[in-house]
């Protein structure tokens, strides 16, 4: 790819140069846009986290313990609730994407930066409203399911409102990513020269486009249903409750891959800078994307297998899921083959690139247990389920988050981290992480169900063993988030490329200029042929 | 408000065909939104079709019919607008602008009368399926005209300032889109809330 100032260094502070909230709160820069997109995320998995362990430290006593049942019910519901919508769906896509796509195509900026600013905008707003419905806080799970839902204390209408604008926010970027992708590349890059990154993200911003207005729609009519009880969901109305799921779960199954093909990307690109070889398959993981979020529309259906839907339809929705499995193993293997006999070198990048890997394997050979009939009936609803989503959530979408935070943070900050602290968080967040969440395969293989707040007594010592995991797994984030806090003052200045990476973010200086690029460089290899310069596409 | 100088360029998108696009893709999300009304529609419908027969009688056809022709008129107007100033007639966007405002107004008052002639006669959201739907799909067709009728103020305002010419428009062009996609969903609402009784 084109040779840059790849020695430039991080003297100076980029588009970092301007200060003051004002030229934060109106920047049409998408890098600043996404850093914004960045603390607001990031700190909403914080305040999650501490909902995991409020939840973990209540669980380990099989009694009342010191919080109600009604209690309990609302901290599992906000822990999930934020996780899922105002941390995991667009940590990666809103900060990440934003920061980098337009540097990674080789482009000034996304195609409508001022779209982009008010998309910010209108998830800050979204957020708003959902901290207003905490008045009355939810305790219908994230799921939101009728009728409970329809008739629950809790402020849903409020909360459903919240989460339109956050769904719109997360339509507008999408579409933004979608049309910058397809008109803002620079010359010479073609759709085969396309960082693998941008791969993940357009199936994403695809799914993210298609998706949402299904859960805007279904928001609305949940909100419909507690004003003016107009009864679609409403079995005593002529109306049916399924409708509901069929419609959350239209949207709810696709976005599990806007949650985890963006660190697929992430993982695409930190495997073969870190082995220096070029990247196994290329295309193949191009066109799995792709596929996984074509596929990620048609198996909704495994959701609701106990839920009273035809059994034809549950065959076939059952079928159907493990065709997704098979463009997931591809990536899989994939990755494996670039590492086979490559020249690897553990930095953290690289280290949490192979968590991934780790932790998603696991969580993905656990998928199919679920997604079979007869073990999900047996399964369903117990902690397995809750194993399986946080090993493929946390395991996998988290940890290809921190992958690419580390990878990055040079690029974003004109800053090292420091490897040393980065080292150590890892080896707490790996031991804690399985420790909390092996046991609750365990618990759920023994019938331990999921969202009781109080459990026979024989499940006890499993359940004190996974909150101590969770204190390991508390630790480990603490100590990597001192590290972050600490290197942006105090890390050593980074240089243009400190990983010798071959995409065009690297091919400029740390941090960046506001623009971008001082000249925009012209693209006449795919990024990833290390070792073999000149050798052409793949 | 921003400190981007010469590069202010690059920050106002890539041109007409980018912005195009761009309002194609967001017009997709809009059929999925309504897309997710339609199925309902269609799965209570065939669960009961004899409260969907007599629903619909119940509708004011004259009034329904007339709010057809007041939309397919201002789709009209839309079009004759972006004519104009493609050919640089800035008092011709103006004068048609500002009959698009009149025409999606005064769809918005019939649609007013209808609502409250059910609210007399106690048909309400909630009163059965059939007018659950009716008042949610219309509605939500209603909200979409008055952002319309916004985004056409905020143009009208642009062409008062002199902001348009025969080089540039791309704002009435793809605001245009959107109304025609308001137009063709109402095209779909009457025959299957109005007619198919
Ligand atoms: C410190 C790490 C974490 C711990 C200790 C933890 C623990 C838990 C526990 C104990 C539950 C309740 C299970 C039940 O009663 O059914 C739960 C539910 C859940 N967690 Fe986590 N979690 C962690 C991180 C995450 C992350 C990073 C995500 C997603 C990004 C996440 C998403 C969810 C979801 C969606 C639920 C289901 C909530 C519901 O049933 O409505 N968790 N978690
Ligand atoms: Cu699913």
């Amino acid at each position: 790819m084109a040779d840059g100032i790849s020695g430039a260094s991080g003297t100076g502070r980029g588009y970092l140069a301007e200060t003051g909230l004002r030229s934060w709160a109106f920047s049409l820069d998408h890098k600043r846009i996404g850093v914004m997109y960045l603390y607001t995320t990031m700190f909403f998995f914080l305040v999650g986290g501490l909902f995991a362990e409020l939840l973990r430290l209540k669980l380990m006593t099989p009694g009342p313990g010191f919080v109600s049942d009604k209690t309990y019910n609302v901290f599992f519901t906000l822990h999930g609730a934020l996780m899922i919508f105002l941390f995991i769906i667009p940590a990666i896509p809103s900060a990440l994407g934003n920061f980098f796509i337009p540097m990674m195509v080789g482009a000034h900026d996304v195609a409508f930066p001022r779209l982009n600013l008010a998309g910010y905008w209108i998830f800050l707003a979204g957020i708003v409203v959902v901290i207003a419905s905490l008045v009355r806080p939810m305790d219908t799970g994230w799921t939101f399911y009728t009728p409970y839902s329809a008739k629950s204390g809790a402020a849903v209408t409020l909360l459903s409102f919240g989460l339109f604008l956050v769904g719109m926010s997360s339509i507008l970027t999408g579409l933004n990513f979608i049309i910058t992708i397809h008109t803002q590349r620079a010359p010479g890059m073609t759709w085969s020269r396309m960082p693998l990154f941008i791969w993940g993200m357009y199936a994403t911003s695809v799914i993210q486009v298609l998706a949402t207005p299904v859960i805007g729609m279904t928001f609305i009519l949940l909100a419909a249903e507690r004003l003016f009880g107009v009864g679609f969901f409403d079995p005593a109305k002529g109306g049916d409750p399924l409708l509901f799921q069929h419609f959350f779960w239209f949207y709810s199954h696709p976005v599990v891959y806007v949650m985890i093909l963006p660190a697929m990307g992430i993982i695409s690109e930190i495997i073969p800078v870190f082995s220096r070889k070029p990247i196994f398959g290329y295309k193949a993981i191009a066109y799995s994307s792709m596929a996984i979020a074509l596929a990620g529309f048609l198996v909704w259906g495994h959701h609701m297998f106990v839920s009273g839907m035809s059994s034809v339809a549950a065959v076939i929705f059952s079928l159907l899921t493990f065709s997704v499995a098979v463009p997931t193993g591809v990536k899989v293997f994939n990755w494996i083959a670039t590492l086979y006999r490559g020249s690897i070198s553990f930095e953290s990048p690289m280290l949490y690139a192979l968590m991934f890997i780790f932790l998603f394997i696991i969580g993905g050979l656990t998928g199919p247990f679920l997604g079979s009939l007869g073990t999900n009936v047996q399964l369903h609803d117990t902690y397995f389920v809750v194993a399986h989503f946080h090993y493929t959530m946390m395991g996998g979408t988290v940890m290809g988050w921190l992958a690419g935070l580390h990878y990055w943070f040079p690029k974003m900050t004109g800053r090292m981290l420091s490897e040393k602290l980065a080292r150590r968080a890892a080896v707490l967040i790996l031991i804690g992480f399985n420790v909390t969440f092996f046991t609750m395969f365990i618990l759920g293989y023994k019938g331990m169900p999921r969202r009781w707040a109080e459990y026979p007594v024989q499940y006890q010592t499993m359940h004190i063993i996974a909150t101590v995991g969770s204190w390991v797994l508390a630790a480990g984030i603490i100590v990597m988030v001192w590290n972050f806090t600490r290197s942006l003052y105090r890390g050593e200045a980074a240089p243009g490329n400190p990983w010798g990476a071959l995409t065009l973010e690297w091919q400029t200086a740390s941090p960046p200029p506001v623009e971008n690029f001082e000249v925009i460089p012209t693209v006449t290899e795919w990024p990833y042929s290390f070792g073999r310069k000149g050798a052409g596409d793949a | 408000m921003h400190e981007l100088g010469g590069a202010e360029a690059a920050h106002t998108a890539g041109g007409p065909e980018t912005a195009r696009l761009g309002i194609w893709l967001f017009l997709a999300t809009e059929v999925l939104l309504f897309g997710g009304l339609f199925t309902a529609y269609t799965v209570f419908r065939m669960q009961d079709p004899a409260l969907f027969h007599a629903g619909s009688l119940k509708l004011n056809r004259m009034l329904g019919a007339a709010n057809t022709v007041v939309l397919i008129c201002s789709s009209l107007t839309v079009a004759l607008g972006l004519a104009a100033i493609r050919e640089g007639k800035i008092r011709m966007l103006k004068v048609f602008l500002g009959l698009t405002l009149l025409l999606g107004a005064g769809f918005l008052g019939i649609k007013a009368i209808e609502y409250s002639e059910h609210f007399a006669r106690r048909e309400f959201p909630g009163t059965d399926l059939f007018f659950s739907l009716y008042f949610v799909m219309t509605a939500l067709h209603a909200f979409h005209i008055a952002a319309g009728l916004a985004v056409f103020s905020g143009l009208l305002w642009l062409a008062a300032k002199g902001k348009f010419d025969a080089g540039y428009h791309t704002p009435v062009e793809v605001a245009g889109l959107y109304w025609h996609f308001v137009d063709v969903v109402w095209i779909y609402l009457f025959p299957l809330l109005y007619l198919i009784g």
